[in-house]
């Protein structure tokens, strides 16, 4: 697609984009992976305290304390957001803070807060997927078409 | 009067008789805080949506550049001016409150000088005595209609830059000691096919380079006619491309001091601003609050200004368009001691 973009272009345009991309710095990869890395591996980590808690002090089993794990997740991320701080953080995390699903809730909470002037049905209700809305819709997609090839490839599991 | 292919020249010398610029806490942390007229520490100035606390901006810097001049708004004839949000509504809505004869105008960030250009236009033609040009942006109006939501937790590549929160307006006068505006150059659009909405200033340079190269063509000067010259919001990046151009055209900037609005208002040290400003209020509230000042006491006496616009909307970018740009020129000079 990229060439073909270019193809399109006189030779005037490919010649300043060649002069511009020289001048365009690059993002840091690696020190941002290195952060992402970082960041999200220590929202992990908290999530597995606050799971442990539940475990131990609230008597959930392993597997029931995910629930209410993600749901304190979720409302860390949420006061974080309405306070103004998330996107600071995300600022120097990258990945690391929009990959968990603390960045899940900073989305909608984020849309939700900016288009509280337009009303809660136009604004509130209307945009609040604006961002999270793609991840849902195609994360929607993708779990259909992987579900498809476990079937085709594993037709046992669907069977027993 | 007309002079060369794209260029006006005011030989009757209209005077930027008041001007003021009011700007947000972030700018006020910035290195050109003493050259404000006013700096609000709420972001939100009150208002209860991001939109009204634009208008709101504009509508104290409106009212403090006609008072600045003497003026009361029943004098000012025309109201020109323009902004980023959709169908130009801060101003509009600004203009509703002033009750000015009003003309809206859409130059994106380049609307500080289109405004200006104009109004000294209609003051040295006679059809006007007083005109009050503006130009206005919101960091957080603007995030929310071209990016994302303000809160939204986006890394930002180190080509992005930080829309101004401020408001920039001047009132232009038949009769005053100067500053005077001499001549104006209204560019032409440049699409250089790039597409990318967090490099603007690399779409924006090639725009710049090109009103200034008119200018001088048409005036038949040099850079060296003027002790600055100043682009709007092209930022680190662009600036960079901006100095490779004019070294490939052959134009010897060397000769004057070339700067960018948009490096000038952050500091890049303590304020995480990535590339520098933009927006329409970044070549506003610089020309309006910190050069006019150094234009009044001497210590600049002729300036260029080339404001720079980035004509996108939310919608072309994502239909996958490239961004057509535009810049405009306005000189001013220091009136007599």
């Amino acid at each position: 697609m990229a060439n073909n973009k270019k193809k399109k272009l006189t030779p005037v345009q490919q010649e300043y984009q060649e002069l511009a991309k020289k001048r365009e710095p690059g993002r840091a990869v690696f020190k941002n992976s290195v952060r992402a890395f970082i960041s999200g591996g220590a929202i992990c980590f908290i999530g597995q305290i606050i799971q442990e808690m539940f475990v131990h002090w609230a008597g959930f089993t392993e597997k029931k304390a995910g629930d209410p794990t993600v749901a304190v997740l979720i409302i860390i991320s949420v006061i974080l957001t309405s306070l103004g701080v998330y996107d600071k953080i995300a600022q120097w995390a990258g990945a690391g803070t929009a990959v968990p699903v603390t960045g899940f809730a900073n989305s909608m909470a984020s849309a939700a807060l900016e288009h509280r002037s337009e009303g809660f049905v136009l604004g509130v209700g209307g945009q609040m997927f604006k961002v999270a809305g793609p991840v849902i819709v195609f994360g929607t997609v993708a779990a259909f078409v992987v579900g498809i090839l476990h079937w085709i490839f594993n037709p046992a599991a669907v069977g027993g | 009067m007309l002079k060369g292919h794209q260029s006006w020249i005011f030989e009757k010398r209209p005077t930027l008789l008041g001007a003021a610029a009011v700007v947000g806490p972030f700018e006020g942390q910035g290195p050109l805080a003493n050259d404000f007229n006013i700096i609000h520490g709420d972001i939100q100035l009150g208002q209860d949506s991001w939109e009204k606390s634009e208008r709101a901006l504009l509508e104290e810097a409106t009212k403090l550049a006609i008072e600045n001049a003497g003026l009361t708004k029943e004098k000012i004839n025309f109201y020109l001016g323009g902004d980023l949000m959709n169908q130009i509504i801060s101003t509009s809505f600004a203009a509703r409150t002033l009750s000015i004869p009003y003309i809206g105008m859409f130059g994106a960030c380049s609307t500080s000088m289109e405004s200006l250009a104009l109004a000294a236009n209609l003051v040295n033609s006679g059809s006007a005595k007083y005109v009050l040009s503006s130009a206005s942006s919101h960091n957080s109006s603007v995030e929310k209609q071209f990016r994302y939501p303000t809160e939204y937790g986006s890394q930002k590549p180190p080509t992005a830059q930080y829309t101004v929160t401020g408001a920039g307006a001047s009132v232009v006068s038949q009769k005053g000691n100067g500053p005077y505006v001499t001549s104006a150059t209204i560019g032409r659009v440049v699409d250089m096919g790039l597409t990318d909405p967090f490099n603007m200033g690399a779409a924006m340079a090639p725009a710049a380079v090109d009103t200034i190269q008119a200018h001088l063509r048409d005036l038949q000067i040099e850079p060296g006619h003027y002790d600055l010259i100043v682009t709007g919001d092209l930022s680190k990046v662009g600036y960079e491309i901006a100095r490779d151009l004019f070294k490939k055209h052959k134009i010897p900037m060397q000769q004057t001091e070339y700067k960018d609005c948009g490096m000038m208002i952050y500091d890049y040290d303590k304020q995480m601003v990535q590339s520098g400003a933009s927006g329409c209020g970044c070549s506003a509230v610089v020309t309006y609050g910190h050069l006019l000042k150094k234009v009044r006491n001497h210590e600049l006496n002729r300036i260029l200004v080339v404001a720079t616009g980035a004509l996108l909307s939310p919608l072309s970018f994502q239909q996958g368009e490239t961004i057509p740009c535009i810049a405009h020129a306005v000189s001013i000079e220091s009136g007599g001691k």
